[in-house]
Parts: C-alpha cells; structure tokens; sequence
C-alpha cells in the first residue's frame, strides 16, 4: 500500500513538473498572441484602416451635363436632350443567361452586343453600372419599366445626350461626340479625371477642342456599403458642375442656307467678317449626320461614310487643300505693286501663250487677251500676263506677302484638323525636296498653280484682310465674351473721314486696339480692291454673269479654276471637253469676294471640288450666298450692338 | 490508511457551495457577459435571435456547471468510460442520421435540439485519458502495452470527424489527448518520434486532404492568392482587426462586421468582431481573462489530492488554452481557417456545453478535491 502511494506521490510529481513547463510554453505563446494584436492593430493600423474605409465606402459617380454650343443668335449647333437609357447592375444580377433571355424579347439586342456587355462587366467592379444601352424608344423604355420588378440587376435611366441639328449643315465646325475610347483615356489625361461610365467625349471639332470645360465635373454619391453591395446609407454627395456654353460666331441660318448651295456637291463655303474677323459660316459638303455617332455609329453607316468618295467626314474649308488657282492673283498683283516691281500702266500683249524655255506656258483663253494692263489682266483674269508679274517679282518676295495676308498658317486656333496648307518659296523647296527652285515653278505659283495649296479658309482671310484695307484681322469662330467696343474703336478711327457710318455710334473708351498694316502703301489695296470691282461688274469681268445690279448687293470677286492635272498638249488640241474628264480629273472652282462693295463687311470664299470653272460654277453659288449674307446683316448687327456697348 | 479520515463521501449543499472557487465563477461570468455583448453587437446593436439564443444558452449550461460541480467527483471518475462510448455513439451516429449543413456533416438532430458530438467528444476523449491514466503506475506509462489503447481512443473519433469532414475539431481533440498523455508523464521521445512521423508522412496526408481543406492551407500561406475567394476571411479578418487600433471603433461601431464584411463572425471570428469594436486594449484584457481563467483552474488542479481530478484539470487548461490559442492565432492570420470556436464567446450551443462541463468537472475537483480516488 505504501508502496501503491509512493507511486501516486511520484505521479503527482511528474503531473505537477510537465504541468509547469506547459504552463510556460502557454505563457509564451499568449505573448505571441499580444505581440501578433500589438502589429495588427498598433503598428500597422494606418494601414488596415484605410482598407477598412475602402471597403466601407463605395462612389458613384454621376456625369455632369456637357454644355452646349449655339450660333451667333442663340441657336443651338450642339444640344442636349432627355435619353431613356438601361444600365445593369452586375453584382444584381441573378443569373446573365436569364437577363440576356429576358432582355432580348424586350429590347433590341443582338448575341454580339451581348458577348460585348458580359466581358464588360468581366472586367470592372460588379457594383459598376454597364450601360446596354443609351438610346432606347420610348416604347422599349416603357416595356422595361413594365418588367422592372421581374428581372433584378437592370436599372432604366433617364438621361441628358447630345443633340444636333439634323440637316448636319454645322457637322464639320461643331465635330461630334462619341464614347470614351482606350486611345482617348490614354492621349488625355483630363479624360480620366472626369470620365464615368457612358461620358461622351468630342472627337472632332469644336466638340473635340472644347471638350476640357464643355465636359464640366462629374458628381458623386458616397455610400456606406455593405459585404454585398447593399447602400447602407449616402455619406456624402457632391453635385457635379455642368460643362460650359459656349457661343460661337457662326450664323445657323447662313450655314443652312450655304450647306444646301452645296448639296450634292463637294466643296466648302466660308463666311468671314472683314473688321472682326468672325467667321459667318463655315460649311463642308457632303456632310454627314452627327446624331449617328452619339450612340455609337453601326457599322454599315460607318462603312457609307469612309466609302464615300467625295469624303464626308472632312471639313474641307480647313482640312481640305487646293491649289487657289486665279484667286491668288490678288496677292501677286499686290506683292508686285508693293515691291514696285511693276506699275499699274505696266501693258503686256497676251497672246495665248508664253514661252520660257522652251516650256509652253498657257492662257486659259486660248486666243488670248490682246493688250492688258494690271487691272484689265485681274478682271479677265489674264494668265500670260500674271507670268511675266510673276517672272519679275519673284517666288521669295510672293511668299512674304502672302504669309502676310494669311496664306501658308492656321487661321483658327481651335481645330486640329485644320492643316496649315503650303506656300513655297526657294528655301522650302531646297530644304523639303533637295532641289533648286526653278523659274517655271515661279510662272506657275504666279497663277496659283503648282505646289501653292491653302485652305478654303485662308481664301476667305486673304480676301478679307484685301477687303478690309489692309489691316490684319485675328478671325475667331468662339465668342470669348469680351466686348468688341476696343476693336470697333480702332476701325472708327481708320475710316473716320469716309466710311464712318459702317459703325454704330457710341461711346468707345475703353481700352485701344492697334490695328496692324498688312500693306506699305494702302493705295495699293484700293487698286487691287477696285479691280476685283471690276472683275464682277464691268463687262468682259469673269464674274460679270453673277453680278449684282442692285446697289445695297454689289460685291467684288474673284474666281478661280485650279487644274488638278496638267492638260496634255493632245488633250489642247483635241479639245478636251471638261465634261468628258472623269470626275477626280476635274478642276476645282474658287470663288473668293467681298460684299457690299461700298461699305465691305463680309469675305466670302467658295470652294467646289472638280466642279469645273470658277466664273461657271462657284461665282453663281457665291452670288446667292452674299444676297443671303447681306440680307442677314441687320440682324447680326442688332445682336453684335450688345457686345459692342457691353461693359467689361 | 489514515489518509481515510479526510474523506467524507457527503459534503451538505451548504458546504459544496462555500467550497466553490468563486473567483473562477465571477471570471466564468464576466465572460459570458462580455459574449452576451459581443452577441448583442452581432444582432446590430439589437436584442436579437443570436443575443437571446446566447444567453438563454449560457443560462441552461451554466445550471449544469452547478449541477456537475456539485456531484462528486468519484461519480464522474466512475462514469468517464461510459461517457466517452455515449459520445462516440453520437459520433458514430452524426456517420448515419447527421445534419448536413454548408458541406459537412457535423450535427445530429436530437428532436429538440441540434447538437454537435465532436464537440462533446473534446471533454469526452479527455475524461476518458484521464480515468485511463488514473489507473496506470507512472512507470509503466511509457510502455507500449500502455499506449494502445489511448492512441484507439483517440484516433478512433478523429478519423470519424476528419470525415465529417471537420479538421479543425479533430486537430483539437488531438491537441487535447496529447495534452493529456504528455501530463501523464509520457517521455518527450514519444512525441518527438511521431512529430518526425507525422512530417515524413505529411505529403501522403495532403494527398487525402479535401479539396477546400488543401486551399485553406494554401491560402493561409499566401491570402492575396485569391482575396475574394478562399482568402477574403482571412484579408478581412485582419482588416478588421488591424482598423480597430488602440481603443477600438466602440462598442456597436464595427464597419467590417457591421456591413457584413466578415463571414462567420458570430462563431469563429468573434475575437475579430470583438476586437475591431475595443480594439488593442479591450483584446489584452480579455486574453488576461482567459489567462487567468487557466490559471484557476490550474491551480484546482493543484491542490486536488486525487491524480484523477489533478490530471483532468491539468489537461483541460491545456485544452482550454489550445481551443483559446487556435482561435486567435486564425483570425489574427497565424494560422489556417479550420474552424475553431473561442470558449464561451463563440456562439454555438454545443462547444459551450462542452466547455461548460469541462467547467463543471474542475469546479467538482474543487469542492470535492479532498476525495481520494484509489
């Protein structure tokens, strides 16, 4: 027995003995534990309470309402109006297979789009909305508000989008808007800042340069979010700001008017006035409706619009370059006056055809022009003639006055597809091509032929700062607000002997704007202006059949044919008619004028791509579109007093 | 035998009850408060199904922790081989009649209420070691003759839970029975010995190992595997934990568990939840308690005079601390997800009742720690 208690005693001991070294190792261990809750929640806090916030909080973002952008009247060229839109809910839905079913009897969509949508929402937060689709009828809308409550994840909108006019007359100037792209998120970086899922973002355009402040900010809702998404409660809600307005100068009517002269035609009209340098209008044909890429183009309209071979999608009247052919020969005449490399007395035979070299150079009439002198030789537009000006002023002293007035740079600063055009001289030739610039080359810039290109626009420039007596405008498209009075004041003081009444009484004493001279001597321009008069209403002028005989219309203009390929000797024997050439063979037609001749306040410029000759066919469309210009005035001059008198 | 005149086989009510440990039953009570809180947190700061099931639930098993305590502790000696072949016949019934509930079968309906014997089975499989070891000298524990039948003890209802499939409980019965056998006085060797087995034939063990149970462990040795699948638990187990700080967001503030970030959080992450709302502070203090809630019964362990009573308090403390130690080491990511509740403060009916017998049983070793048990 005692033995049988020592045992238990032993027992008792080792019990006791292991107890106490488990007892240490357990002690141990709760250390480990407290040090463990001391990184968690001591060291590291900072950084587990962020991600507690982050999971705690979820934003929505809300797009803001891109402004819009109206004429010169108030018109709206880019608008907004109510769109019914379905977005999904991913982490809503109960079953994709089952929306897709369901969604497919209600809405129009195809296993395409679908395939489209479900890798969307494979690729973002599933609290994120995918928009199926942005444009629905209001019979679709209706329908699905209908089976709302049967199909969980989908969520109908009611939404702002783009809204253009639809005879697509201002397509070109104003651009479009589409869906944010990859390249888009990736070339600007602002995109990324206000972009929301279904922002519309300007591709082209006023619509693409302006997209900085039209966009506005987005808003955004804060909730308090559950493991599953559930709103728990608004945290927090910030509105966002609207996108600015914008007015530009444009006349919607203008450009109505000026877009159905070109229907079925390729070509551009500009409209500029000739003291502020606003641009009236400015249209390109064909043009395209700008609706049909708000909610993204399909594919068969896309594939019409790049088949097209008159190219729908360019604003000719600053994209588009042709060579200014006779209307060019403003500037030579002018660059050769103020060089004084000729006098206006300056007399020359034409005969036809002049010879440099043994190289053939043409007249367009082909029994040429008998005697003429400066003024005579721009009326009839007399090509001989601008050879031997040309031939002695030189390709170099061309170029200065050109560049001067416009030629050869970009007119307007908001568009990136406006293309600086080309205007040659010795040094370009030799840097660009390699090769000497050659006497021939100058006979032929000297009719505006050659490598000489310009923008429809730079046309309209060159004729306005002609018509404005030679003072250098900065044409504008955007009105920035600022008043006009300063600018209007400097041209009261230019004319204040003899055309005074061209501007509306007032006080003018703010602020002074210096006009900058173009010219050397100014007479020179009003010979070159009273020429272009000429050429519009005296008889044997190239314009004379598109003249106007009633005083308050009477403009001056000048046309232009510019070849596109060379005539062959051949084809000048055969005499080729122009209606036999295929149609990209074809001349363009250029018409550039200023209106009313007396008091000049408009330029216009007209340019129809392979039309044929400038006097048969842009000098009529010119003719109806200054009757509408002029007719218009007094409206635009009613609207323009209030910037005028406006306070800064 | 003069060592007889100590025992008095009838103690009077009065006596049992001036005999408690009443310093363990005041921890034992703040415990349960604190988890009538946490519960009350669950259910969104309202008195809710998980607060009223909880406290109604610590009511009945506190009732049998009086009731076990006053029995004497012979009585329990007597029973221990029969209370583990009642529980082993549950388990074996979960096999056949279980419940199946979130892919495994662990429950057994008794009519009126689900009960979960491989919980039960953690009392039981050490009470059983414990009467086992009573009885063996000292100096023949370490034969083998010895080591059979506890190692069938043991691995007979592990098997059974391993196939539920609920390693978690299995790996905690298994840490209780070693507990039990290295008090017992089991060389180190031993151990030693299967812990080498035991790695040489780990790569077979994962090879029987069920799927999930392989991502478990995979995931816990890298949680950003898969933060929204078998690592979100885990991510956002320590997230929780990790916002709380110093003081914690307070009582009813938790986000992570508030919004329903946290899975499971009334039964294996409650220490998350609890930890979140009170942070470093409030999470010492409570390992303090459970600390000195061992240490209590440690110390009843000690001053029993039967080797029966001595070595089941010794063991349960061991356990106690192991269940206490799993929890926390998983939700605070030191350990894999393998489903183990915290004592007391997890809500679930069956470990309660499992640790409020084990409960009971130290505090009878308490009242009647004068019994001798030849």
């Amino acid at each position: 027995m005692a033995n049988f208690g020592q045992s238990t005693e032993s027992k008792s001991r080792i019990i006791n003995r292991r107890m106490f070294m488990l007892s240490s190792v357990k002690l141990l261990v709760f250390g480990g534990i407290l040090g463990r809750l001391f990184y968690l929640q001591i060291s590291e806090n900072i950084k587990y309470t962020s991600l507690s916030e982050k999971n705690r909080l979820r934003e929505w973002k809300l797009p803001s309402q891109r402004g819009v952008i109206k004429d010169y009247f108030g018109v709206n060229l880019a608008g907004n109006t109510q769109v019914y839109q379905l977005h999904l809910i991913p982490e809503n839905i109960y079953s994709n297979t089952e929306l897709f079913f369901r969604l497919k009897k209600i809405i129009d969509l195809n296993e395409n789009q679908i395939r489209k949508l479900t890798k969307k929402m494979n690729s973002q937060k599933p609290w994120e909305p995918v928009i199926v689709s942005d444009n629905l009828s209001w019979a679709e809308f209706s329908r699905l508000n209908l089976f709302l409550h049967e199909i969980p994840g989908i969520k109908p909108i009611v939404s702002v989008a783009r809204k253009y006019p639809d005879d697509g007359s201002s397509s070109h100037v104003i651009g479009y808007v589409s869906a944010v792209s990859e390249s888009d998120l990736n070339n600007y970086e602002f995109i990324q800042e206000v972009n929301v899922p279904g922002l519309k973002i300007g591709k082209t355009g006023l619509e693409k340069f302006l997209n900085k402040s039209i966009i506005g900010a987005p808003g955004y809702q804060r909730y308090e979010v559950n493991a599953f998404g559930k709103k728990i409660k608004e945290v927090k809600y910030v509105d966002g700001k609207p996108g600015k307005n914008y007015r530009t100068t444009l006349d919607y009517e203008i450009q109505k008017y000026a877009s159905n002269l070109l229907k079925e035609k390729g070509g551009s009209i500009c409209v500029m006035d000739i003291f502020t340098g606003d641009v009236v209008a400015m249209v390109s044909s064909p043009t395209f409706n700008q609706n049909l890429f708000v909610h993204g183009i399909n594919s068969k309209d896309w594939k019409d619009l790049l088949d097209n071979t008159r190219k729908p999608l360019i604003n000719k009247s600053i994209s588009g370059l042709y060579p200014p052919g006779s209307t060019i020969k403003t500037i030579v005449a002018l660059s050769a006056l103020e060089n004084q490399v000729i006098s206006p007395k300056l007399t020359l035979q034409c005969t036809g055809l002049t010879e440099l070299y043994g190289e053939k150079y043409h007249c367009w009439k082909h029994k040429g022009h008998g005697y003429v002198n400066l003024r005579s030789a721009i009326k009839e537009s007399c090509d001989v003639y601008f050879y031997e000006v040309a031939r002695r002023l030189g390709v170099d002293r061309l170029y200065e006055t050109a560049k001067k007035f416009g030629l050869g740079s970009n007119v307007l600063e908001n568009f990136v597809e406006e293309k600086n055009g080309l205007l040659p001289n010795t040094k370009w030739k030799i840097k660009t091509i390699g090769k000497g610039w050659v006497l021939g080359e100058t006979l032929l810039t000297g009719i505006g032929q050659g490598f000489v290109q310009c923008t429809p626009l730079q046309i309209c420039l060159m004729t306005a700062q002609i018509a404005n007596g030679g003072y250098k405008i900065n044409p504008r498209i955007i009105d920035d607000g600022k008043p006009l009075t300063p600018l209007f004041n400097a041209w009261r003081e230019k004319f204040s002997d003899e055309k005074e009444s061209i501007f509306s009484e007032g006080n003018y004493s703010d602020g002074k704007v210096y006009l900058e001279k173009l010219f050397r001597n100014q007479e020179n321009v009003k010979f070159i202006q009273d020429a272009l008069f000429g050429a519009t209403n005296e008889p044997r002028g190239t314009s004379y059949r598109s003249r106007f005989t009633k005083s308050k219309y009477i403009y001056a203009g000048k046309t232009g044919t510019s070849q596109i390929k060379k005539f062959t000797e051949e084809q000048r024997e055969l005499k080729v008619k122009y209606k036999d050439l295929v149609y990209e063979d074809r001349d363009h037609a250029l018409f550039a004028a200023f209106a009313p001749y007396k008091k000049p306040r408009y330029a216009i410029s007209v340019v129809i791509e392979h039309g044929g000759s400038g006097s048969g066919v842009a000098a009529p469309i010119a003719k109806k579109l200054i009757k509408k210009i002029i007719d218009r005035h007094q409206e635009r001059i009613l609207v323009q007093k209030e910037d005028i008198y406006q306070e800064t | 035998m003069a060592n007889k005149t100590f025992y008095k086989s009838k103690l009077t009510l009065i006596e049992k009850v001036q005999s408690l440990d009443f310093f363990l039953v005041l921890l034992i009570l703040i415990l349960a408060t604190i988890s009538f809180f946490v519960m009350f947190s669950i259910d969104s700061g309202k008195f809710g199904y998980y607060t009223k099931n909880h406290i109604l639930r610590f009511s009945i098993f506190f009732i049998f922790f009086i009731i076990i305590a006053f029995t004497n502790i012979y009585l329990w000696f007597q029973s221990a081989y029969l209370i583990y072949f009642i529980f082993l016949i549950l388990l074996i019934g979960v096999n056949f009649f279980g419940v199946t509930s979130s892919g495994s079968q662990r429950w057994l309906n008794l009519f009126f209420v689900n009960i979960q014997p491989s919980e039960l089975m953690k009392i039981g499989l050490i009470i059983f070691l414990c009467r086992y070891y009573h009885r063996v000298p000292s100096h023949d524990v370490n034969r083998i003759k010895y080591l059979i039948q506890p190692l069938l003890a043991m691995s007979i209802p592990m098997w059974l839970i391993i196939n539920q499939p609920d390693l978690g409980t299995s790996i905690l019965i298994a840490g209780g029975s070693i507990a039990v056998m290295y008090l017992a006085g089991l060389r180190l060797k031993y151990f030693l010995y299967s812990l080498f087995f035991m790695i040489t034939l780990a790569p077979v063990v994962i090879s029987f190992l069920k799927p999930y149970q392989k991502l478990r462990i995979l995931t816990f040795l890298n949680p950003d595997r898969d933060p929204l699948g078998a690592g979100y638990q885990i991510i956002q187990s320590k997230i929780a934990v990790g916002s709380g700080g110093i003081f914690g967001k307070g009582f009813l503030k938790g986000s992570q568990s508030y919004l329903d970030y946290l899975p499971e959080k009334h039964t294996d992450f409650v220490f998350t939840l609890f930890s979140e709302e009170f942070g470093f502070v409030g999470s010492a203090l409570l390992l303090i308690l459970y600390v000195l809630i061992i240490y209590r019964i440690i110390l009843i362990g000690h001053d029993s005079r039967n080797s029966f009573g001595k070595l089941f308090c010794y063991s349960f403390a061991a356990a106690f601390f192991l269940y206490v130690i799993v929890n926390m080491s998983m939700v605070l990511g030191l350990l894999p997800i393998v489903g183990a509740p915290l004592p007391i403060l997890s809500y679930g009916g069956s470990s309660m009742l499992a640790i409020m017998c084990g409960l009971g049983i130290v505090m009878s070793c308490k009242i009647h720690k004068n019994v001798v048990i030849s």
